[in-house]
């Protein structure tokens, strides 16, 4: 008798608790709703870090906030997350349904996160709200989500790559200008190197930065990294040739330090503003060379160099760099997340935004304006407009980053080790990557 | 006078029926029984009930789920809901467990990689613990604030010791390599600490540091208990500080160290902080530790299910060689007595 009291209050307990895990799982989540405007008064908003620190963006982005609550009567609770944290947040807030209403997101993750089907789609109705599709430079709302479908954001701060050149480096060794060719740029990085000076700095233990290069120097060989039915073609030719051109500016043309394989935390940046260095390639480093000490009329900007003068994608200079604005599809202030992003993407707020965070303004009208007329600026500003592309926009565009980004880190790492990188051992190491994608 | 409660000392279902019987009315004596048999039943299991529930909310529960998503193809496309990701079966099992295939192949590469990561860590925090406790033993000018020196590295918080040590393993400016190579003239050239071959000595070298205080904290606790007269005896014996400590301090610090070991084994196993603090979200091939590896199929490269696979590999492996581990220290017990 007392054994099976025993037994059954084992039972009940269990059964309880199960019932309790079974309805806090719940085969899932309950975040299948469109949203609602049952918390009209309020919006949460994750902002990345765009500025030099946290609180430099707590600094820039309240004083909007309050403006927006002045006008719509809704107050904006602000968190601005790191970038090495955000992906994971974002991943975290979507399986769990609890997240921000309004958040932003790095432009290469688009179609990768619009799969996930949390955010809310901008298709015509929703874009009519914050002025229409045409108000966005079309390549920027390009690389907000996959080919054929509404975009899973708006573009709210645009950015490309340009190659920064020290003037003071260049004219000391009789260099006339930046180089418009890759032959060129090695011809000119032979010149700079020596004395404990390199031709050019590289962020080799960077993955994300690694692939944009990989990337960029792949459609100039004609490679793409997945097929039109977004299957994997990570080790084509053009894409063997395009990561050896760049593991060889360490590897065999030696114009970058080998201590550059190992860079991940904006050295590169630090190398060039302190003269170690006199070229990098990098999007929009106004505000990283400043904080280093390097004035703007020390340095110069030109567009990526291409292996020969043309035009088409094998004239491409630069991914379609920036951030993204979107809108989770489960808000309960779905009206207000729609007049937030209607405000970030206001021809005011995009103008001050982007002049302090020193990018370009995604929204056509708000181009215009002393802080974008910069040397700099205006050359990225040409190559987003005129040489640039999207980052592949399909679902495995994130594991493209990491798996070629990985495979040219490592690569970097036997160039930095004295070992040979042949044509061979990077095909070898972009196989390996692409049987990783084994779906 | 008669008395409702049973005399003291008198348990268990024959105490009611011991009552002597008195003057006064005859009690209910079912009624008594049974709220009292049931409190005595279910008591224990009514105290154990709010471990019970929390250990099923915290542990078992997620252990269910991982072993669920593990047989399901979960994407970035099904995080939101991944009750309806595709039920795949043992796919996620035999492509993680296939050697022959590239996901495969990384994977044991990854779990040789944290054996032999784990093995050098805790053999090195074992004996650096065990050394300087019984150094510490010993009354000296300076004890106590040598003492708190050691427990540093442990009272530290993670990040803040082990992102110092990436700075301090920098090739070109870390001071590492400023001592080895500049100063001392050990090496030809400036060594690479986070990339490359050396990335596993980094590795296994900040593990150490970080982990040998709390060695050293649980095995100076166990010095305390040694009875000094042993060592008195033996030193009246004529045996020697060797022998004293082969005979006296590490048999009796036996029991400590077998659970010592054990904890130690499986913090180091799953050691997530101090690779990921250490070389970020990609780790190199040399120092891919198997807690870094799945964070990177599962949050990486958004694949859920391979992830959970591999974990369930990792928990399955954990389980079979704690539970060798427990039945050998064991049988050494039943041996010694």
């Amino acid at each position: 008798m007392r054994r099976s009291r025993a037994r059954n209050a084992v039972t009940v307990t269990l059964a309880a608790a199960m019932t309790a895990v079974t309805a806090a799982c719940g085969g899932g989540s309950s975040t299948d709703g469109e949203g609602s405007n049952d918390n009209p008064k309020e919006l949460t908003y994750w902002a990345s870090n765009q500025g030099t620190s946290l609180a430099h963006d707590k600094r820039v982005l309240t004083p909007e906030l309050k403006r927006f609550e002045k006008q719509t009567g809704i107050k904006v609770k602000l968190e601005v997350i790191p970038w090495d944290s955000l992906l994971d947040r974002i991943l975290a807030a979507t399986s769990s349904g609890q997240g921000p209403d309004v958040l932003n997101i790095g432009n290469t993750w688009s179609a990768s996160l619009q799969a996930t089907g949390a955010l809310l789609p901008w298709n015509k109705k929703n874009l009519a709200k914050v002025g229409g599709a045409e108000r966005f430079t079309p390549s920027a709302l390009a690389a907000a989500g996959a080919p054929q479908k509404d975009p899973a954001a708006l573009p709210l701060y645009s950015l490309a790559y340009g190659l920064y050149y020290n003037k003071k480096m260049f004219k000391d060794a009789g260099i006339d200008g930046p180089p418009a060719t890759w032959d060129e740029l090695v011809k000119d990085g032979k010149k700079l190197t020596g004395d404990g000076k390199y031709g050019i700095a590289v962020e080799g233990g960077d993955p994300v930065e690694n692939s944009h290069h990989a990337f960029i120097l792949g459609k100039q060989h004609g490679a793409d990294f997945f097929d039109p039915s977004g299957k994997a073609t990570f080790d084509s030719p053009g894409a063997v040739k395009a990561i050896k051109q760049y593991v060889d500016l360490i590897a065999s043309e030696k114009i970058a330090s080998s201590g550059n394989a190992e860079y991940a935390k904006d050295e590169s940046v630090r190398d060039f503003a302190k003269g170690k260095a006199g070229m990098l390639m990098w999007q929009a480093a106004a505000n990283g060379l400043k904080a280093n000490g390097m004035k703007p009329d020390e340095y110069g900007v030109a567009p990526i160099p291409v292996q020969a003068r043309g035009s088409g994608e094998k004239g491409t200079r630069s991914m379609v760099a920036g951030i993204n604005l979107a809108v989770f599809k489960n808000s309960d202030n779905i009206d207000g997340a729609v007049k937030f992003a209607k405000f970030m993407t206001s021809d005011k707020e995009q103008r001050l935004l982007n002049e302090t965070y020193g990018s370009i303004p995604p929204v056509k009208s708000a181009q215009t304006g002393k802080a974008f007329e910069t040397p700099d600026l205006k050359v990225l500003r040409d190559v987003l407009t005129s040489s640039s592309a999207p980052l592949p926009q399909v679902k495995d565009e994130s594991k493209f980053e990491t798996l070629v980004g990985n495979a040219t880190k490592e690569l970097f790492a036997d160039a930095a080790a004295g070992r040979k990188v042949t044509s061979e051992s990077v095909k070898k190491e972009l196989s390996a990557a692409q049987q990783q994608m084994r779906k | 006078m008669t008395t409702l409660s049973p005399p003291p000392g008198t348990a268990g279902p024959t105490a009611p029926e011991a009552a002597p019987a008195g003057n006064g009315p005859s009690l209910p004596r079912r009624r008594r029984i049974l709220p009292d048999r049931l409190r005595r039943a279910g008591l224990p299991y009514l105290l154990l009930l709010p471990a019970l529930v929390l250990e099923i909310l915290i542990h078992l529960a997620p252990m269910v789920v991982g072993v669920v998503m593990s047989f399901k193809e979960l994407t970035q496309q099904y995080i939101r809901d991944w009750g309806a990701a595709p039920w795949i079966g043992a796919d996620n099992f035999r492509i993680a467990v296939d050697v022959n295939a590239p996901v495969g192949e990384a994977l044991l590469h990854s779990f040789l990689v944290t054996c032999a990561f784990t093995v050098l860590a805790v053999s090195f925090a074992w004996l650096l613990g065990v050394t300087a406790a019984i150094l510490m033993q010993e009354s000296f000018r300076g004890r106590g604030v040598l003492r708190a020196l050691f427990l540093t590295p442990y009272a530290l918080p993670v990040y803040t010791a082990v992102i110092t040590w990436s700075f301090l393993l920098q090739r070109d400016g870390g001071m590492v390599n400023h001592v080895i190579h500049d100063q001392l003239g050990l090496t030809d050239t400036e060594p690479f600490w986070l990339i490359g071959d050396n990335s596993f000595v980094a590795l296994v070298v900040v593990a150490v540091w970080r982990t040998w205080p709390f060695a050293f904290l649980i095995l100076m606790a166990a010095l305390q208990n040694i009875p000094k007269e042993l060592y008195e005896a033996a030193q009246v014996d004529g045996a020697g500080i060797w022998q004293q400590i082969r005979r006296i301090t590490l048999p009796s610090l036996s029991p400590v160290n077998q659970v010592l070991v054990l904890v130690l084994f499986l913090w180091t196993f799953n050691d997530f902080n101090v690779p990921y603090i250490l070389f970020g979200k990609s780790a190199p091939e040399a120092a891919d530790l198997v807690s870094i590896h799945i964070y990177q199929s599962s949050f990486v490269t958004w694949d859920f299910g391979s992830g959970s696979a591999m974990s369930v590999l990792l928990l399955l492996f954990l389980l079979v060689v704690t539970g060798c581990y427990l039945l050998a220290t064991g049988a050494g017990r039943k041996r010694d007595v």
